[in-house]
Formats: C-alpha cells, structure tokens, sequence
C-alpha cells in the first residue's frame, strides 16, 4: 500500500514546518485555525506550491530541494478536492470528470459514469455545474478527483460549502468511501467534530507548524500543551503546581486555586513545577444530591451553578468553585439527571474531578 | 461607394485581427497571471494608443518605417519593398494602434477566471497547453469575441495612422475612412454620405454584438 511522507519547511509567504506521514487507505486530518496554514501543507502535496523539503509518495519523490527535484502538479498523481469544488462552469457532469482521465473517450465516459453511481449521481451526467446543489457539487469534485486514479486524495474543507443536514450525509458518505479506499487521505478541516468523525489520525497545525499528531482521542484528551488543548477546545484548562509525587504509584498532588488535587504524573514533570492540566467535561462526576456515593471522596470541588445551556437531549453545566469563584468548571450531563437533581442556576453542587482523567502539561520552552 | 478601398478596408481588418489575436491572447494570458518587473510599462504601452493622437503615433511609425530607420531598412532589404505607403506597413500600424482594442476585454476574460480552476485543471493533469485549449480559452471567449469585434472594426475605421503611414495609394493604402475624407475634400457629399452611413451601421451593429456578449456573461 502506499505511503506519503511529507517533510516541508519554508520561512515566506507564510512560515510552514510540517513533517507527517500518512499510510494507505488512513485518513489524517490537519486540524488548525483559519489561516494556520493547513491548506499551504496540502498545496504543497499537490505541487502547487513548493517548500523545502523533501515530499515522497509510493516510493516516487515529488520534491526534493537537495536533489533539485519539484515535479509539477501534472506529474504528481494527487486527486484534490478544492474547498469551493473548483468545478469548471463550461462543462457538464460527465465533461469535468473524463477531463480529468487519460483514457479514450468511450472507456474515460464508462469510468466517469461508474464513480458518478458510486457517488449516487447517475442521472446527472449532463447538467452543468450550477445547476447542481451543493452537495451534488461536493460529490462530482471528489468523482473528479478519483478519476485520476491518484495515489493519494487530498480534501480541503470539503463540508464547508453545505448546509448542516447535508454535511452530516456527506460525511457518512466520505466515512464509506474511506473504508474502500488504499490510498492516504489528507482532510484539512477546522471541524473538530469532523476530524474526530473521520480520522484515523489527526495532526494540530496552528501558525503553519505541527503542534501535535496521534488519534483524535489522543489529541483531543491530552494535548501536548495549553496551545493544542486551546485549539482542541479544551474547556477545563487550568494552571497548577506539583507539590509532592509518589513515584510508586506514579500520582501527585497538584495545588489550583480551588484547592488541591491528585492527580498522575510523569517523570518528566520536577516537584515545584508549574503546570498546565485539563480535565475533559466527561472526567466530571456530580455528586448525587439524594444519594452521596463512594466516588465524593475523589478529588471533590464544591461550587455554584452560573450556566446551564441545554441542546438536544444534553445539558451543558458552568460551576463556579465556591474557593476559585472567578474559575469555571464545565461538565456534560444528559437533560433527565439535571431534571432529576433539580440543577438551576444559582444552585450549589459538588463534582469530582475524576484523577483518571485529570493530563499534566509540562511547560515547554519553545 | 469606393469599392475599392472598402475591400482595402476589409483586408486590412481581416490581416490585423488574424495577426493581433494570437498576439493579445498572449499578452493578456500574461498580464493576467503573472507578476514581472517593468509589467506597469507593458501595460501603460500597451494602453498607449487608446490616448494618443493618431498623428503622433503616426508620425513615430512613419520615422521607425523609414528605409534609413533599422525596423525599415530591415524591411526593404528581406522584401524589396518599403513599409511605409505600403499595405504590409499598414498592417503593421494597425496592429499596434488596435493592440489595447484585443487586449483589455481578454486582460478582463482572463482575469475573472478563478486561479483555482486552473489549479484544479492542473490537479486533474492537464499540461498549461490543454488546460489554456480545455479551460482557459472557452472560458474567456466572451473576451475573445469582444477583442475580435472591436479590433476589426477599430481597424475598419481608423483614419489618422493610416493616411500617415500608408498615404492615399487607391487599392493598395486608400482605405474606406481616408476615401470617405477623400469625398469630402472634393465636394462629393453624397458619396461621402453613403459610405459613413455604411460605416456606421456596420460599427453599431458590431458594438450591440459585443455588449450582448457581455451581458450574456
């Protein structure tokens, strides 16, 4: 199966650092604000755009500043799904795809009318591009972009364009279509939901440098730093200090401004050291107020209510510590517990902070 | 009607366009997607004659067609022939003097055309020549429509460059617009008459073709 790796730097126009590797048939989402430079890193796999570096895909180079080589757009077998689908307007369904091929014409309209089915378009072979809606445009750009038979796929924020219904069907779309393909996908989104939806593996790229890679799991849950546990979204983010470790049992206490925690710890974090911590809305247990169970004992913080915003069957909560009242604590619950505890704004609760859950970030020096 | 120099008009329309268009196309491809030193000076040459007065640019032609000028003296001794009062001298002004008219509506086609298709293109492999053939060139053929009305009937009705440069020879330089003030200098109003009102059908009937275009677009 193919393989592409990607290691690229450049100081201008914009500074770009990024060095990954994708395997066939996975799919890496590059994660990272507007303007972080996601889209320069996929121009730069397509050779429309060309770094320092080296960029090698199935074995075949297609850049190497050492070596002088930069093969143009035309040589690289990418197929590229632009942000806006770049369809070309003069042409019809059928027409942008069998461009798109270098077979003769009857065998290039057979193929093209094969990925028009498989991406439930048959019918549609001869209506110009903007007549379509927008997730049938979404559909021909990745027809087209598969007609190449490319070695690697590259998507730019290809939900972007669509309303939300159709961005959720196009998204199981794309999920199905993964799981057929051999080839490495790159998806640059700014979509956490997406990226978690439909990565393989995810990479946080902010100010054109990779600030992290692993599963969306690994990077959601615990970011190297508080820069990537921002750019995840990461609600709970604090600053603490380690006051004392238990190397045996790998634990440490951390002080907060609402008190102290334990917590787990690695070797590289010093007793004394200033850390950053976060703890996901899902390592927060609430302290039944009818029934206190065993779990009150872990780490538990006493605070007010000062937000609730309910959304489908879910309740988003905002505490307050009663210690650190200028601090916020956000946890996830469903609609009926809230109900069943009679949870409003103003009221006072306890929580667990659930040590499991709870990551240390080292500071880093950069 | 003058005939006869209404067919010199007509040839000197047909040679311009033939000869400007691959010209402009060029040009324009250039100055719509690439970033050069000195592109302010192309651009501002190329905009020239649209300002000038025709006997200027005339007048400059007339000393660069010059058998003891290089360009003329170059001229005379690969054809035998001099530019100046000839009809190959007059396509020559003409296309210099008709350039902005091929130019602007294909700078302005080329222009709307989103980078990203061509992008697109290339990503799909097609090389610059099929993606200029397959994408660019229909899309900017509103542009290449305008640019071959209006050079044709700018070049049918241009009169100052041409009696300069190319004199009053009938058959060979009198064009319809110098046989018009021809005409007119001898009296014949009615002659005169009827061949600006033929003029000026054509050149109204031309320019409502190249508005529709672009209204089209």
């Amino acid at each position: 199966m193919k393989r592409l790796q990607v290691d690229i730097r450049q100081r201008r126009p914009v500074p770009l650092e990024a060095r990954f590797h994708c395997r066939g048939g996975e799919l890496l989402a590059l994660v990272g604000p507007s303007g972080s430079g996601k889209t320069s890193v996929l121009r730069c796999i397509a050779g429309l755009h060309h770094p320092a570096g080296r960029i090698v895909c199935g074995g075949e180079v297609w850049l190497d500043d050492a070596l002088g080589i930069a093969l143009p757009p035309q040589r690289r077998r990418v197929g590229f799904v632009f942000q806006d689908y770049a369809l070309f307007p003069h042409l019809t369904v059928l027409q942008n795809l069998t461009l798109a091929c270098r077979l003769p014409g009857d065998r290039a309209r057979e193929k093209a009318r094969r990925w028009l089915r498989r991406v439930h378009l048959a019918g549609l072979e001869d209506r110009r591009p903007d007549t379509l809606s927008g997730g049938q445009r979404q559909r021909v750009a990745l027809a087209r972009a598969m007609m190449r038979d490319p070695d690697v796929i590259l998507l730019d924020e290809p939900f972007s364009a669509v309303d939300q219904v159709t961005r959720r069907r196009l998204r199981l779309e794309m999920a199905e279509l993964k799981r057929t393909l051999r080839i490495p996908m790159i998806l640059v989104t700014h979509d956490l939901e997406e990226a978690e939806m439909l990565a393989d593996r995810m990479a946080l790229i902010h100010r054109g440098r990779i600030l992290q890679q692993g599963s969306p799991a690994e990077v959601m849950l615990r970011p190297v730093d508080a820069e990537a546990a921002r750019l995840v979204d990461v609600r709970n983010l604090f600053r603490g200090r380690v006051i004392a470790v238990d190397r045996e049992r790998r634990r440490c206490r951390l002080r907060w401004d609402a008190g102290e925690l334990e917590a787990p710890w690695c070797e590289s974090i010093p007793v004394g050291a200033t850390v950053d911590w976060c703890i996901p809305p899902a390592g927060l247990l609430l302290h039944s107020r009818r029934r206190p169970s065993r779990g009150v004992r872990e780490n538990p913080v006493r605070g007010r209510i000062v937000e609730i915003v309910r959304f489908g069957g879910r309740a988003q909560l905002v505490l307050a510590p009663v210690a650190a009242p200028e601090k916020r604590l956000h946890l996830d619950l469903s609609q009926h517990v809230v109900e069943r505890n009679r949870l409003a704004v103003g009221e006072p609760v306890g929580v667990s902070l659930l040590s499991r859950f709870i990551h240390l970030m080292p500071p880093r020096r950069r | 009607m003058d005939w006869q120099a209404f067919g010199v008009s007509l040839r000197l329309a047909a040679w311009t366009v033939a000869l400007l268009l691959p010209m402009a196309l060029l040009l324009a491809r250039l100055l719509a997607w690439r970033r050069f030193p000195g592109r302010l000076v192309v651009e501002a040459v190329i905009a020239l004659p649209l300002v000038l007065p025709p006997s200027v640019l005339g007048f400059y032609l007339l000393v660069l067609f010059n058998p003891g000028a290089p360009l003329g003296r170059w001229f005379m001794e690969t054809t035998g022939t001099t530019l100046v009062f000839s009809f190959p001298g007059l396509v020559l002004a003409s296309l210099i003097y008709s350039l902005p008219f091929a130019v602007q509506p294909l700078l302005r086609a080329f222009q709307a055309i989103p980078r990203q298709l061509r992008e697109a293109a290339w990503c799909s492999g097609l090389g610059p020549w099929r993606t200029f053939w397959k994408i660019e060139l229909p899309l900017a053929r509103g542009g290449l429509l305008s640019a071959l009305v209006l050079s044709f009937t700018h070049t049918l009705g241009e009169f100052g460059v041409v009696l300069m440069v190319g004199g009053n020879i009938p058959g060979r330089t009198r064009t319809l617009a110098v046989a018009i003030y021809d005409r007119v200098q001898a009296f014949d109003e009615a002659a005169a008459g009827r061949m600006s009102l033929s003029l000026l059908i054509f050149s109204l009937i031309a320019v409502m073709a190249v508005f529709a275009v672009e209204r089209r677009r």
